[in-house]
């Protein structure tokens, strides 16, 4: 018997390492160049009444963007009041009840399906049901579509989370004589906490950033969003409008927008990753 | 096997007349009767027939290979099977002459009757108190002071009091294994249970940890009734008074833990014991 070759199996190694940081460089490259860009043309946009003032008129000075931080906020609220409790709860029936069962495993379907809808389907979704029956554009419908996106990343996660936690622990809540309700509660969230806060945090970033979904919902407003019954202003539609507007304030405040979007995603990131780091210590 | 069984539990009994009898009901003083016993994981059937009588406040072990049915054997005692959709028992198991397997048995007052320590500690996430505390709370309505006298007192009759009272704040998490298991069988005591079921207890414990938990069942056992499922016979042979030894989800032979690993009367269990097999 001959041996195989030593240099060749050495040299593919050497190559499928290149090849692979090569490309990692490549991905960390552009998102590097993307934040840069962002705080470049962003920064200058930043001041005290970017947060505090509404909108300069086309081609005026100053203003802020105030009304669309604040609708964003409101919106993103809603979205989590309402999506985060019913996926948490759809998490829980998939890990600790409909695990093995027929619905459970329909439900799971349709929750990876409504994972992949694009953001733009919950919009018109929410449009025909909340914009069409009533004759006007909300911050409420905005922030249903915005919860029917958040639903499923919740749910998901949170069957994800739950089903790490080992049965033995299930096992021996129940075995001191601890109601189901209570092992679920008590035990199983406890010890996945630090996971589902996470989860949570991910998708609430995750839906902050979304623009489609606000489109044909809350569209945008250039007054302050004092009931959410009406087009609500909101960051993410703004950048949109503003971006493709030919005036030069208008422009600098859609960067300005978008510094504000990209460092409040990545803190929250950064910050559910400190959390998930925590569990570990 | 029948009248090893009956042999042995004659000797505890002495003035009972009725556990010779297997048939007949009630089986004398049995804290435990095991009836008919077939358990079930979907399709496939892992007990057959199962017959077995646990002494009040004895040892009990449960030996035999891998796979052969010891813990889904106890697992059936305090029904904690039932957290698995496909799983089933059928037959009866008697906890003082209360068919157990009946569906209106009070589950949860049946838990606290029987406790259960696990093969791996499971400390649950919260403090070493707490872990403690919180099966007291789920059945008793206690004062502060009070509930902190029951978990010391707990702590204390788990011998492991005097390595955690200054740090009952920590996580159990943080303890080492074989405190994390003296910990769950704290847990397990603290709810004043009259049966504790130990599924291989020391098999995730270092040696000293082990010698430890040997100790407590010693000591454990003037107050509760402890079966003992272990793959370690030198343990079985060390801490109990009775052993039944288990092949393929049958009990090939039951008795006193002396005459099994003396002078076992069946083949199987001979060649199990010497090493032959399993």
């Amino acid at each position: 018997m001959r041996l195989k070759s030593q240099t060749r199996r050495k040299s593919m190694d050497v190559l499928l390492k290149v090849i692979a940081f090569l490309s990692s460089l490549i991905g960390v490259f552009f998102l590097g160049w993307i934040l840069l860009v962002i705080i470049r043309q962003g920064a200058a946009a930043i001041n005290w009444d970017f947060f505090t003032k509404l909108p300069a008129p086309p081609g005026g000075e100053g203003g802020g963007l105030g009304n669309a931080i604040l609708g964003t906020l409101y919106m993103t609220l809603l979205a989590a009041a309402v999506g985060v409790p019913l996926g948490m709860l759809t998490g829980v029936y998939l890990s600790e009840y409909g695990r093995d069962t027929r619905f459970g495993a329909l439900t799971r379907f349709t929750i990876n399906v409504m994972m992949g809808i694009p953001s733009i389907i919950m919009g018109l979704f929410i449009y025909t049901i909340m914009v069409v029956t009533v004759g006007h554009f909300s911050g409420y419908a905005g922030g249903f579509s915005l919860a029917l996106l958040i639903l499923p990343i919740v749910a998901r996660t949170t069957e994800d989370m739950l089903t790490l936690v080992p049965h033995s622990l299930r096992e021996s809540a129940l075995a001191l004589g601890a109601p189901r309700w209570k092992v679920t509660l008590g035990i199983v969230f406890r010890a996945a906490k630090n996971g589902l806060i996470t989860g949570v945090l991910l998708a609430v970033a995750r839906i902050s950033g979304e623009t489609a979904p606000l489109l044909f919902t809350a569209l945008n407003s250039p007054y302050w969003p004092d009931t959410l019954g009406q087009p609500t202003a909101n960051l993410t539609v703004t950048i949109f409008n503003y971006a493709m507007s030919p005036y030069q304030n208008w422009q600098t405040a859609a960067w300005g927008a978008s510094l504000l979007i990209t460092a409040a995603v990545l803190s929250t990131t950064i910050l559910a990753r400190l959390i998930l780091r925590g569990k570990k210590a | 096997m029948m009248e090893t069984t009956a042999e042995a539990l004659r000797k505890i009994h002495e003035e009972s007349e009725t556990t010779a009898n297997f048939t007949s009901y009630p089986a004398g003083r049995s804290k435990i009767s095991v009836r008919d016993l077939d358990f079930f994981y979907g399709e496939h059937q892992a007990l057959f027939n199962n017959h077995l009588e646990i002494a009040p406040q004895k040892v009990t072990a449960i030996i035999g290979p891998s796979g052969c049915g010891k813990s889904t054997h106890i697992r059936v005692y305090n029904r904690v099977f039932q957290l698995y959709r496909d799983q089933y028992a059928t037959g009866e198991v008697y906890l003082d002459g209360e068919n157990i397997l009946k569906p209106s048995t009070d589950i949860i007052e049946l838990r606290r009757k029987i406790g259960m320590i696990f093969q791996k500690p499971t400390p649950f996430p919260m403090s070493v108190y707490d872990n403690v505390a919180y099966g007291l709370k789920l059945h008793y309505r206690l004062s502060r002071s009070e509930l902190e006298d029951r978990v010391e007192h707990a702590l204390r009759a788990a011998a492991l009091w005097d390595e955690v009272k200054d740090v009952l704040s920590k996580p159990g998490t943080a303890l080492s294994g074989g405190q994390q298991q003296r910990l769950c069988l704290a847990r397990a005591v603290a709810v004043e249970p009259e049966v504790l079921l130990m599924d291989e207890p020391t098999s995730a414990v270092d040696p000293v940890g082990t010698a430890k938990i040997e100790e407590l069942v010693e000591t454990l056992k003037a107050d509760y009734t402890i079966v003992i499922v272990t793959h370690n016979m030198q343990q079985a042979a060390r801490v109990s008074d009775f052993t039944a030894f288990f092949f393929k989800g049958k009990i090939i032979e039951f008795g006193e833990t002396e005459q099994i690993f003396t002078n076992p009367k069946n083949k199987q269990t001979e060649d199990y014991i010497t090493g032959r097999f399993g």
